[in-house]
């Protein structure tokens, strides 16, 4: 059972999908698929709890040994990464039901579970899987179930933005595809481990270097990595509801971790940071999307916009993490990941508790909300505090450990440039809370309720859990630390 | 170098010509179709890259020794089955836009969803004013 434990955490949501969209009922389905995703949490857990101080677990798909058979992979960064998805997915999922009940009609709901299931699947077996082919399916899977959840917003501009995102993000997976056509082409083999052991000997072949350069475009269009960001702002203002908060915590996360895993293990850290220069193009690329977006953020008028485009800029510290290349720096992007999707996903919740009651994401409909809805209020603002980086939040931790990252290679501006993007995030998660709380109430809005207690208590699940990873960094700068330590000695 | 390339050429030649119709037209379904070569041009590169010259397809026979390599012909029929799932969803979604806009037109779509915007923050800058 134990040794089976991989294959469970795919194949849970896998299959819990079609049962899904076989029942009618909606409610049924919301139970079955909230029943999964916490079942899937509990298999992450164990997981983690198995290769926590850096064991490994390979596990052979159907009894065939690699490279022939496909191998499923599971370290301290994998199983980081499933906790992620679980965790957050499963919270969102529970929060769904009453977030969806507004706009869809009963029947309908067990559809969208199934897509909000394949979602989650595919997005477990990216992290999982040890063959550089299976990425590539996953990814659009993942991908396919992602547009259809945004396209079913109600704003009919969800459309135009599944549809763009659909094109931008086939376009990624192809190039994503021609890459790894050019791998097999030179090695013979898909299975990661392999590709790595074989590809160093090719360093000095067009092929391998035209391979990464396919890599690098079509994966940065997945991470939405400034300026292929294009889709990104208008995709998450128009999904409907609680789904944003599943796609900013886990989409976007789920590709950086594909990059590290290839730029990394795959063509290996002497490979792409040495003679590729990944690092001249990430560091200049990320410092420019954390301005620009930070700005563009501060002039918004639409609360979901202004935290799509903080989104676009926090992506922008995970990249330049790793275009640090330092200890320090890559702990950043890998605690980053864990704390920016919790405390998005968390900020996004709140924004569609607030959203379930006033019908509108704009700023002046959200006016003095802090007085009609004070507790959804209280846990936005403990999130907003946590994504500006004050101490004893999540997003101190790995801001300081960013910074500190940017010191030890010398680079003080770019630690400058990291503190004014701070008071940046610090002017666009004010003007929200200075809204909320302190601009009276439009009067049709003047006596709305509090929240239902489902979608209430995972917004401050969030909140509680961004505070607590402020104070233990056990779970997330602890083994990222680990993690660093090992992708960065693998050279 | 042409003709033995001759695959390879082709590859590159449709990649292009699929690519510059995505960005060029703005018509949805063009855009589709466009997506649609790029994607072939992918397939085709893959399916040349297994194909062993001389080779017949792997059966175990006696008699076949050279064969060509079927595991990226393999690849590719998943590929496809993606690729169709994308442009099934992709004209799907084109529908519900020329349903709920009456065109399928990037810049029409475009100026419409400006004048919505530019709607939506002069009805919220009144209200700024009222209070």
């Amino acid at each position: 059972m134990i040794e089976q434990l991989p294959a469970i955490q795919l194949l849970l949501t896998l299959l819990a999908a079609p049962i899904c969209s076989m029942l009618r009922n909606g409610d049924q389905s919301w139970r079955l698929a909230t029943l999964v995703s916490w079942a899937s949490v509990a298999v992450a857990g164990a997981l983690l709890h198995q290769v926590w101080d850096g064991n490994e677990i390979s596990y052979h798909m159907g009894g065939w040994p690699p490279p022939w058979g496909i191998e499923v992979v599971v370290d301290e960064l994998t199983a980081i990464v499933l906790l992620l998805v679980t965790l957050f997915g499963a919270l969102v999922m529970t929060a769904l039901r009453e977030s969806l009940s507004t706009i869809m009609r009963h029947q309908r709901q067990s559809l969208y579970y199934t897509s909000f299931l394949l979602c989650m699947a595919s997005l477990i077996g990216i992290t999982l899987t040890g063959d550089a082919f299976n990425v590539f399916v996953f990814l659009e899977i993942s991908s396919l179930a992602t547009y259809t959840l945004i396209a079913r917003g109600r704003d009919r501009r969800a459309l135009t933005a599944a549809f763009r995102y659909l094109i931008m993000g086939t376009i990624g997976a192809t190039f994503i595809l021609i890459a790894i056509g050019f791998m097999y082409m030179l090695t013979g083999t898909l299975n990661m481990a392999d590709l790595a052991e074989r590809l160093p000997e090719h360093r000095d072949s067009r092929v391998l270097h035209a391979s990464f350069a396919f890599f690098t475009v079509g994966i940065a269009l997945k991470i939405a990595l400034f300026p292929l960001h294009y889709w990104l702002p208008n995709a998450y203002t128009y999904a409907p509801k609680a789904t944003t908060a599943f796609l900013a915590a886990t989409a976007t996360k789920v590709s950086l971790y594909v990059m590290i895993r290839f730029v990394f293990d795959v063509y290996g850290v002497e490979f792409s940071f040495q003679q590729m220069q990944l690092g001249t193009l990430l560091v200049p690329l990320s410092l420019a999307g954390i301005l620009i977006a930070s700005l563009t953020a501060i002039f918004q008028s639409d609360a979901k916009r202004l935290l799509a485009w903080s989104s676009v800029a926090q992506l922008g510290y995970m990249s330049l993490g790793i275009g640090l290349l330092n200890l320090n720096g890559l702990t950043a992007s890998i605690t980053h990941m864990f704390n920016h999707a919790m405390m998005k996903a968390g900020l996004f919740l709140a924004l569609a508790t607030m959203i379930y009651r006033v019908q509108s994401s704009q700023l002046t409909s959200l006016a003095g909300i802090g007085r009609t809805m004070p507790l959804t209020t209280g846990a936005f603002t403990v999130l907003g505090i946590g994504l500006i980086g004050v101490p004893f939040t999540a997003g101190f931790i790995s801001k300081w450990y960013l910074i500190t990252g940017a010191l030890d290679k010398g680079w003080l501006p770019v630690a400058v440039l990291l503190i004014a993007s701070s008071l940046m995030a610090i002017v666009y998660i004010g003007k929200m809370i200075d809204v909320m709380y302190f601009k009276p109430a439009p009067e049709e809005f003047s006596n709305v309720r509090e929240a239902p207690m489902s979608m209430l208590i995972p917004c401050w699940i969030f909140a509680l859990l961004t505070l607590y990873f402020g104070l233990d960094t056990r779970i997330t700068a602890g083994l990222a630390g680990r993690v660093a330590a090992n992708l960065l000695g693998a050279s | 170098m042409v003709t033995g390339l001759f695959n390879y050429w082709i590859v590159v030649i449709l990649m292009m010509a699929g690519l510059y119709i995505v960005m060029s037209s703005g018509h949805l379904v063009k855009k589709i179709i466009g997506l649609n070569i790029f994607q072939t041009s992918v397939f085709i590169f893959f399916i040349s890259m297994g194909k062993v010259s001389g080779g017949t397809a792997p059966i175990l026979k006696d008699g076949i020794s050279v064969f060509s390599n079927p595991l990226p012909h393999v690849l590719i029929l998943t590929a496809i089955v993606v690729g169709v799932a994308t442009t099934a969803l992709g004209l799907a979604i084109s529908v519900r836009i020329y349903e709920a806009y009456g065109t399928v037109e990037e810049d029409e779509i475009s100026d419409m969803d400006k004048e919505n915007r530019q709607r939506e923050t002069s009805v919220s800058t009144v209200v700024l004013d009222k209070q």
